[in-house]
Formats: structure tokens, sequence, C-alpha cells
């Protein structure tokens, strides 16, 4: 649960799990999640909870899919307008 | 970029851009390969941004992060080639495998700087991986590079310098702070105290007494010797519980902020295959070097705190060293000239660095909870193993944390044991009951980064060129 401290200098729009959310220029795409308040992501391994810890690339605990492209470090990527953003929830499942 | 360059920097921290502008200064222009969008490293994280659009926050953030502005503005105003958004995955004597933009490229490079700074220091908790458990510097990236803080009921735990500047900028910042645990055991002040000549006259410490003064002042808890310390919620933290003078204490909270120290981050220096020892005095891991710095790899050296603890005012001094010792082997400078600058660096690391040993022995992590004792509290945060698998594994004589990996995948998660890999070294050598060693840490290989097999193959490509 974080908040903005401040309307931010500048906006760009991004698709989060479809929806449009407004994001601070300069964000990265784990300081959105975060400040969407709404969970983060189910772990890949045992599906439980998990969001963000270290937020310099180090724990992965924020990784997210941007642009189609899935385990990206969500605190690393920088948010463009546009940008598709989806939160993986546990385990991917294989079409059969 | 595929023709070789004579330097590439890796991180532009006070150390990388140290490094860089000293580079610059006997006219090399070095290549400097960021995985951030903009110049500072994590200690001056977003300072144009912060100048630029809330200055006002240059106040909450202090004044030893505003003075990273001036090294910024040198840094951006020098003839230095610099990447943002350049994550380097790979490093060996002569280059460097770089991820950007989703496009896989192999930079060749004579002469290479490591400059990839701290971690805070991984301290297993039980419950540290439930959603609102942050380590204090997420809150800190979070504060400088997004203004966003923590809502709700803050709780502050652990032990460094850092936690307290972490909970003084927040308090600056507006966020209501419910307690602030200590968990450095009150023994260690006697420790230190034979390293304390090292604080007199060193104006951090009056500023670090500052903030714990400042914070008390806010009427904000300070409780001393809390152990056993743990976050309790289901998907998401609800409560911290510890003990503390015998008894124990549930506290209601929303978010947890976590601190035990910083370490050397050591994954790509590792991963080169440089060598590395086992620094028992100061708990981690640190790369051989040569009086120029360089690595046991030719050509790779090292700077900043990614070499040793040393602070950000010792970094960029360090830097400089490095990129002393590249133009050196690289025949751009005379040697009586490198070993001058090497003098001066050499004197103003000694100068910044000296509070350095008392910090650390007041800041000692005990064994417990490196070591967990708790069965249920999570080890490996990727593939959700406690300390009781582990431990249960370590029984059936397992030879080392390499054979670990086939028993548990302990270690192979997408964070590739960097979360993991120094309480599994101390579980290895608390069963065979000696000192941690080298080979108690998992063998790190590139890429060090998620890359996916198609960029992989796209820089084979480039490579042959």
């Amino acid at each position: 649960m974080f908040r903005r401290r401040a309307a931010p200098a500048a906006t760009v729009t991004v698709r989060l799990d479809g929806e449009a959310v407004a994001a601070a220029a300069g964000d990265s795409v784990a300081a959105v999640l975060l400040a969407a308040g709404a969970d983060y992501r189910r772990h890949g391994v045992g599906g439980a909870a998990r969001a963000p810890f270290c937020m310099i690339g180090n724990c992965h605990d924020c990784l997210v899919e941007v642009d189609g492209v899935a385990n990206r470090q969500g605190c690393l990527v920088t948010v463009a307008e546009g940008m598709r953003i989806r939160r993986m929830r546990g385990k991917p499942v294989l079409a059969t | 970029m595929s023709a070789a360059v004579d330097l590439a920097i890796v991180g532009a921290g006070p150390a990388g851009m140290g490094a860089a502008l000293e580079a610059a200064r006997h006219g090399l222009r070095p290549v400097v390969l960021d995985e951030h969008g903009a110049p500072g490293g994590q200690i001056y994280r977003n300072i144009e941004g912060v100048t630029r659009d809330r200055p006002g926050d240059l106040a909450v953030l202090g004044a030893d992060y505003g003075a990273g502005a001036a090294l910024v503005a040198a840094f951006r105003a020098a003839d230095i080639d610099y990447r943002p958004g350049s994550a380097v995955f790979e490093v060996g004597s002569g280059g460097l495998g770089v991820l950007s933009d989703g496009v896989a490229r192999r930079l060749e490079a004579r002469e290479i700087i490591l400059a990839t700074g701290a971690m805070e220091r991984p301290v297993p908790q039980p419950g540290w991986t439930l959603p609102g458990v942050l380590s204090a510097g997420a809150a800190q990236t979070l504060l400088k590079a997004s203004n966003l803080v923590p809502a709700g009921r803050v709780v502050v735990a652990g032990s460094g310098p850092l936690l307290f500047l972490l909970a003084w900028q927040l308090a600056e910042a507006g966020v209501d702070i419910a307690a602030i645990l200590r968990t450095s055991p009150r023994g260690n002040l006697w420790r230190a105290l034979p390293h304390a000549l090292g604080l007199v006259g060193n104006p951090d410490v009056a500023k670090g007494l500052g903030w714990i003064r400042a914070l008390k002042r806010r009427g904000i808890p300070f409780l001393e010797g809390v152990t056993a310390l743990a976050a309790e919620g289901d998907d998401r933290v609800e409560r911290v519980r510890y003990r503390r003078a015998g008894g124990e204490t549930v506290l209601p909270a929303d978010t947890l902020l976590l601190h035990e120290g910083v370490v050397p981050n050591p994954q790509l220096a590792r991963a080169s295959g440089a060598a590395h020892d086992f620094d028992a005095a100061r708990g981690h891991l640190a790369a051989r070097h040569d009086d120029w710095l360089q690595t046991s790899l030719d050509g790779v050296a090292l700077a900043g705190d990614g070499l040793r603890i040393h602070g950000a005012k010792a970094a960029p001094a360090l830097g400089r060293w490095a990129a002393l010792g590249c133009l050196l082997r690289l025949g751009r400078l005379e040697a009586a000239t490198a070993e001058r600058g090497r003098a001066e660096a050499r004197a103003e690391v000694a100068r910044a660095a000296r509070p350095q040993a008392f910090l650390h022995e007041l800041y000692r992590v005990p064994d417990e909870p490196m070591t967990p004792r708790d069965d249920d509290t999570v080890v490996c945060r990727c593939e959700a193993l406690t300390a009781g698998e582990i431990r249960r594994a370590l029984a059936l004589d397992v030879p080392g944390p390499n054979q670990l990996k086939a028993f548990l995948r302990a270690g192979m998660g997408p964070c590739q044991s960097r979360m993991c890999a120094p309480t599994v070294a101390r579980m290895f050598a608390a069963r065979d009951g000696r000192g941690v060693t080298e080979g108690d840490h998992f063998r790190l290989r590139p890429p060090v980064k998620p890359i996916t097999v198609r960029e992989l193959a796209e820089m084979q490509d480039l490579a042959a060129d």
C-alpha cells in the first residue's frame, strides 16, 4: 500500500490487465502496480501472493508481463505511453 | 557496438561516474552501461528528476542526496558515451553482453570496470515474502524515483545507518512511523568501541545521531534489543511479532520495512569468474584484486561498494583509482602520473571510509537470523524453499551448494541465488561446524539477467560480425 505524495509533473497512460491506468512519467512498472494498490502477482511456485521486495533488481519478486514478454523485472522497466502490463498469476498453464 | 572500445564501465552510480570522469579527463571516451534510465545509481537515484520536478523534496531526502547533483552534472557534461537502460548480463576479459530494448549485443572492451554497487544484505525473517514487507532501500527507491510512500501503519526494523536515514526521510515525507525496532545486539557496541577513533571529526556521525534525535523528538518509539522478528498475515502483512526483554509483542502493521546493512552486490563479478574470498569479518564475499583494483581477470576491475563497502563518499575516488589502472594498462598514462593519482585517490578513500570499521561492528548481524532457527522461514524466495527443507537436504550429506540445486532447485530461480546464497552458505558452514568459505556459495554463471532465448540467439548473430 503506497500513496503518491503529490501529483506527478507529467503522466502517461498504460494498460494494466486491459484497464487504462495513469502513471507518472519515469515511473517503473513496479511503482505503478504498487501505487495502484491491488495485488501484484501470484508466485509461480506455490501460488502465494508476492510483491516487490528490493526495488533495485535483485529479488526478482517484481516479475511482470510487459508488452507480451513475461518475467520482465518490473522495478527496472520504465513505463511508456500505451505500455501493456499484465500481472502474472502463478504458474502459466499451457493450452492443451 | 561491435568494434572494440578501450573502456567500458558497468554502472552509473558514484563509482562508475567517478571512473568515467577520470577516463574523460585523460582524453579517453568510455562507454558507460547503466541498467537505469538516468545516472546516479541507487544513492543518487533520480537526482535530476527530483531537482527539476520537486526541488522541495531535496530537503526531505537530505543534504547527502542533493550533493549528488554536482557529480551527475559533471558526468553529463563530460565526453562520455552514456548508455542508459542497458543491462549487462555477462562479462569477461575483453567484452560484455548487454541487453537493451529487447536486443542483446556483445561489446568488445579492452578494459572493463564493474561499478555495480551494493545491495541490502538479504536476511530471511519469518513472513518476509508477504506483500507489504519490503527492504528499507526499496521504500527509499520508491520515494526518490516515484514520490511514493507507504500508507497506513509503517514499522521499520533492523539495524545499520541506512535504517535511520530511511526512517528520517519517511518521517520528513509525512509518513507516520509506528515503531522502529532495532535488532543489533547490545554487545555489538563493545566490539565496535576499539574502532571509535575512526569516528573522530567525521561529520557523518553527527548527521546519523541527528537523524536518531529527530526521530525520537517526533515521539516515534525506538525499541532496542528486538529478536525473533516475524511478519504475519494472509495475503499481505497484517502484524509484526517480536520478542524483547523476555516478552512477546504483536504490532498491527500495513508495511514492514527491513534492513540489515549493505554488502557488495557480487552477482556480475562472480559470474565473470573473478576470484572471490569470503571475508569473515565483514560477512560477505569479496573479490581479490591487485593494487589497481583489477580482479583476477585481466582487464576487469572493480570500483566502489561492489568492491568493499566504503560508502558513497569514497566511491568516486575508488572509480578514479580503477580508471587510472585501466589508463595505465592501455598505455594512455605515464606510470608516475597514474601512481600520483592513485595516491590521492587512496588517501581520499581512507578518509571517507574511516567510520566503516566502527559501523560494521556496531551493526554486525548475528548468526541468527542469518541461519533461521524456525523451520518454516522461507530462505530461497524464488523456489519457495524453507529453512527446514534445506536443513533436511543438508542432513543427507549434500556436499555443497551446487549439489543442493539437484535436490531442491535452491538458488535456481529468477534471482539466481541473490537472495538466498548468503544464508545457504551459512547453513552449510553451520552443519559442518566451521567458518563460511567461498565454496559454500552457489557457482554463478551468465546470464545474470532474465533474457529470452531469442535475444541470446540474436546476440550470437551480432557477435559473428
